[in-house]
């Protein structure tokens, strides 16, 4: 099937403008008559929640941590786009919207990245509005820094902690909507399953984490803002709780699953330090305004103390290949650069996986406290996991799964195709194309919450009657019962081996064969042991405890067994996909190292839908057209 | 560095099944750690050594392992957090411990802190603090544009110091009366200095000092506590800040 994202046509600077008059509108005394389910508090289900709930809509948020405010948009460190221009340094809609389709390898829709760009401004005032301290010069004007894949300074910036000070803006909002009434919050709560009625989204089943108890809710239009999958490599910077779950349980009753193999490696985090290990934390990519990455020319210096390696027997890559951007090169070049110099042998550090972030040449230009003042509590950090100090010697880096580019497929009004579904944030797939750039996480999450979905969820509203389901319809039962099922079929195999050691597995899997580099025979390889994997799972795992109680291994459980399908067609998706382009790199189509796209054959949207447990899942495209942009060969040379 | 030396630890470790439950202290060993591992990496070793001989894991309430959810909360050798300077649980490293040593790992203890299973306990309160009045009541849209408001760089400094509170309540665990009043005085303060929380300042330090008493919150008597416990090192002269405004909402 050809898919149709609706994307309103005409000059693309009148888009988002128009479509927005061209939607239908629900009166204010109705609006109270529709009950809206978001499903994530983070910065786009925060914001939904809150600026829904502020029109007037009656929403039910639900989130698996004790409190809103802890979804996982609060790690974000570097910054937030937005084309503000504030530094007169030639930034406009135009550029931002230009920047993010070249930086997502042109494998996005033009409009929905338009209208991206567009908003980005609205963002910022409104997060100034909120009280978010950004940073700001003596004379109280916003402050402003850069980012990789960007020639302009657009990233706005709270110290090293913007993603947790947008969301306390987000979860302040939703706590003044909370207070008054129109929305009601639900925390420890897990989604596991969508409730679909007659093809129509109608409400969702979750597990109070708490007791253990089953528990349905219905409503006329159900948001997902359940972020990113990259938690399926097992070792990644996202959270430990971050999962496909959500996602992947509205998958298997029918929504579209888009792009999963564009999977984005994020260039600086700290280096794996053992087996043990259960995440990797990222640095912030701002760092590179400031360090230098390299590593020894020479293999045998890879062992000496990096401040004894002469200037002249250092390798700066980055600023040798990629001159006019230099350490600033997007996130998905940057990897694979590191990647490329390691498996050279010219890594550093155990095992030899690791370059240099240097940042002795900006201390000798700008001081110490500088460099404290931008980067202070990242050094801190990094001093806490490593007993290194970066101030003193480079810091050691290593690429790690970082965010999610694909998504469930959504329309330009974030609807999936099934009705009354929306999708919202990392958990969709619209805006970064195979790769995103850095700091436009946070805008995507703030704009489909803030300025996006009030709009468009107006428009399909305004076409159904509210309250045609109430959670006493048979299917929501028939759901409660089907994931009982489940759980109880977990605690009951009683088997050998515990869900972190499947976890790590799968992810291993995923890493060695499906990570930075991929190739037909090593993904191939992947659909032979990811099947057999799950099936042990499902002999073989233990989970302790009971379902009627709190249960951490059982909310893993549940997670693995997702991950463990769903890696298979993250899979899938990247071995069908003959070509290599932003965060999916196919060994077998480079040219000298950068990733060789192929437009005549792979220039569209491949969205997978569920055919059954075990069934090859069936493939829909949706072709991308470039009129504003012109297709070319992403450079930054 | 790689030089895995390993640690063996006793770990003495409060179980409470639920929240009526009487709850008592339990032994166990912490085997092959290494000064790598951090604190809650450890404590997943001892949980997978427990499922394996079939028993219940130690339930911990973690998620980012950055240090910026607020989601861990431990009190470790009677420490909020185990005492390192700025640092949560989830950032503690077990270098800071050596081989042979006993750790003993109890929840936050707060009368508004309910325990709901072994390490967890309910801090829905701080929430309710928040929506008593920790905003500005803008509208989503209609805001003007963040350069017409001019914030000099020491405020939205000073601001910055206090909104990096991560909400873990480790200042109410450390409490001698059990008070919310470095996590209130933080946000009441954000919102102070600014001049976008000005309009509603009075009113809001009003509703979030009721809110923390209604729920069962005590009050501050200067053992600085609270600050100390912080795993941002929020000041406390916002707790002195706060009760300015106070003092200035009743006039």
């Amino acid at each position: 099937m050809i898919l149709d994202g609706k994307c309103p046509t005409g000059p693309i600077e009148q888009t988002w403008d128009k479509h927005r008059f061209d939607l239908k509108l629900v009166n204010p005394a109705n609006k109270r008559k529709y009950n809206i389910i978001v499903v994530g508090t983070g910065l786009a289900g925060g914001a939904a929640a809150a600026s829904l709930g502020e029109l007037g809509y009656n929403v039910q948020a639900f989130c698996y941590q004790d409190s809103p405010r802890r979804a996982h948009s609060i790690a974000a460190q570097g910054g937030i786009n937005a084309a503000k221009n504030y530094p007169n340094d030639g930034d406009s809609i135009y550029r931002l919207f230009y920047d993010t389709i070249k930086g997502g390898d042109f494998r996005a829709r033009e409009a929905d990245v338009w209208r991206l760009a567009q908003v980005s401004n609205n963002i910022i005032d409104q997060c100034v509005a909120q009280g978010v301290p950004f940073a700001r010069d003596y004379a109280g004007y916003l402050d402003n820094r850069s980012f990789g894949g960007a020639q302009v300074s657009r990233t706005f910036f709270a110290r090293g902690q913007t993603g947790q000070q947008l969301l306390l803006g987000a979860y302040s909002a939703l706590s003044r909507q909370i207070k008054l009434g129109t929305v009601k919050m639900y925390d420890r709560r897990e989604m596991l399953d969508l409730v679909v009625v007659d093809g129509v989204a109608r409400g969702i089943t979750v597990r109070n984490l708490v007791t253990g108890a089953m528990e349905s809710y219905a409503a006329d239009a159900v948001c997902l803002a359940t972020g990113g999958y990259v938690n399926v490599f097992y070792l990644s910077t996202n959270a430990m709780g971050c999962s496909v779950t959500a996602n992947w349980k509205a998958h298997k009753k029918g929504a579209y699953f888009a792009n999963p193999c564009y999977t984005q490696i994020h260039p600086t985090c700290i280096p794996q330090a053992g087996d043990y290990q259960s995440k990797l934390t990222l640095m912030s990519e701002s760092l590179r305004n400031d360090g230098r990455v390299w590593v020894p020319k020479k293999k045998e210096d890879c062992g000496k103390h990096p401040n004894d390696i002469p200037e002249d027997a250092r390798d700066y890559y980055l600023e040798r290949k990629y001159p006019s951007y230099g350490n600033l090169a997007p996130r998905d070049i940057a990897s694979r650069a590191a990647k490329e110099q390691c498996d050279d042998g010219r890594g550093v550090g155990p095992g030899g996986r690791g370059v240099y972030l240097d940042f002795a040449d900006s201390i000798k230009r700008l001081g110490e406290d500088t460099i404290r003042e931008r980067y202070g509590n990242l050094f801190e950090m990094y001093e806490k996991i490593t007993d290194e100090n970066g101030y003193k010697r480079p810091m050691r880096m290593y690429p790690a799964p970082h965010y999610a580019m694909g998504g469930l497929w959504v329309d330009y009004n974030l609807m999936s195709n099934i009705p009354g579904l929306f999708v919202l944030g990392e958990a969709n797939f619209s805006v970064h194309g195979a790769n995103r750039l850095g700091a436009s996480a946070l805008m995507q999450g703030l704009a489909d919450g803030y300025f996006v979905i009030p709009y468009t969820i107006g428009g399909y509203l305004a076409t159904v009657k509210p309250g045609q389901v109430k959670a006493d319809h048979p299917e929501f039962k028939q759901c409660e019962e089907n994931v009982k099922a489940e759980q109880n079929k977990f605690l009951s195999i009683n088997g050998k081996k515990t869900v972190f050691e499947f976890m790590r597995e799968v992810g291993g899997l995923m890493w060695e064969n499906c990570g930075m580099a991929r190739t037909k025979e090593s993904l191939e390889t992947n659909l032979k042991k990811i099947p057999a994997l799950r099936e042990e799972f499902w002999k073989n795992v233990k989970v302790t405890g009971s379902g009627a109680e709190l249960n951490q291994q059982l909310e893993n459980a549940g997670r693995t067994a997702d991950f463990l399908e769903f890696s298979e067609l993250l899979c899938r998706d990247a071995l069908h996909r003959n070509e290599s382009c932003g965060g999916h790199f196919r060994t077998e189509y480079q040219d000298a190292g950068e990733a060789q796209r192929d437009d005549v054959n792979f220039c569209y949207v491949g969205a997978w839908e569920f055919k059954g447990a075990g069934k090859e899942p069936e493939l829909h495209k949706e072709p991308l057209k470039f009129d504003n942009v012109h297709l070319a060969i992403r450079s930054y040379k | 560095m790689s030089d895995h030396k390993t640690m063996t630890l006793t770990l003495i470790v409060w179980r409470q099944k639920n929240a009526s439950d009487a709850g008592k202290f339990e032994t166990y060993t912490a085997k092959n750690i290494t000064e790598h591992h951090s604190f809650l990496e450890m404590l997943d070793c001892v949980n997978e050594d427990l499922i394996h001989t079939g028993k219940d894991p130690i339930v911990f309430d973690h998620d980012c392992r950055e240090g910026i959810c607020g989601m861990c909360s431990q009190v470790i050798n009677g420490a909020p957090h185990g005492g390192q300077d700025r640092t949560t649980v989830c950032q503690l490293h077990m270098r800071k411990f050596k081989d042979g040593d006993t750790i003993y790992i109890e929840p936050w203890r707060a009368r508004a802190f309910p325990i709901v299973r072994d390490l967890i306990v309910d801090r829905s309160a701080l929430d309710k603090i928040t929506q008593a009045g920790g905003y500005t009541s803008c509208h989503t849209g209609g805001v003007a544009d963040g350069n017409a408001i001019l914030i000099p760089k020491p405020i939205a400094d000073e601001a910055m110091d206090a909104a990096e509170c991560v909400g873990c309540g480790a200042c109410v665990a450390g409490c001698p009366n059990g008070a919310a009043m470095l996590y209130t005085g933080a946000k009441v303060s954000q919102l102070a200095l600014l001049p976008q929380g000005k309009a509603e300042a009075a009113q809001r330090v009003t509703n979030m000092t009721n809110a923390m008493a209604e729920c069962g919150f005590g009050n501050c008597t200067n053992h600085y506590e609270c600050m100390a416990a912080c795993p941002k090192g929020i000041n406390v002269k916002f707790i002195a800040r706060m009760n300015r405004e106070f003092i200035k909402a009743l006039f």
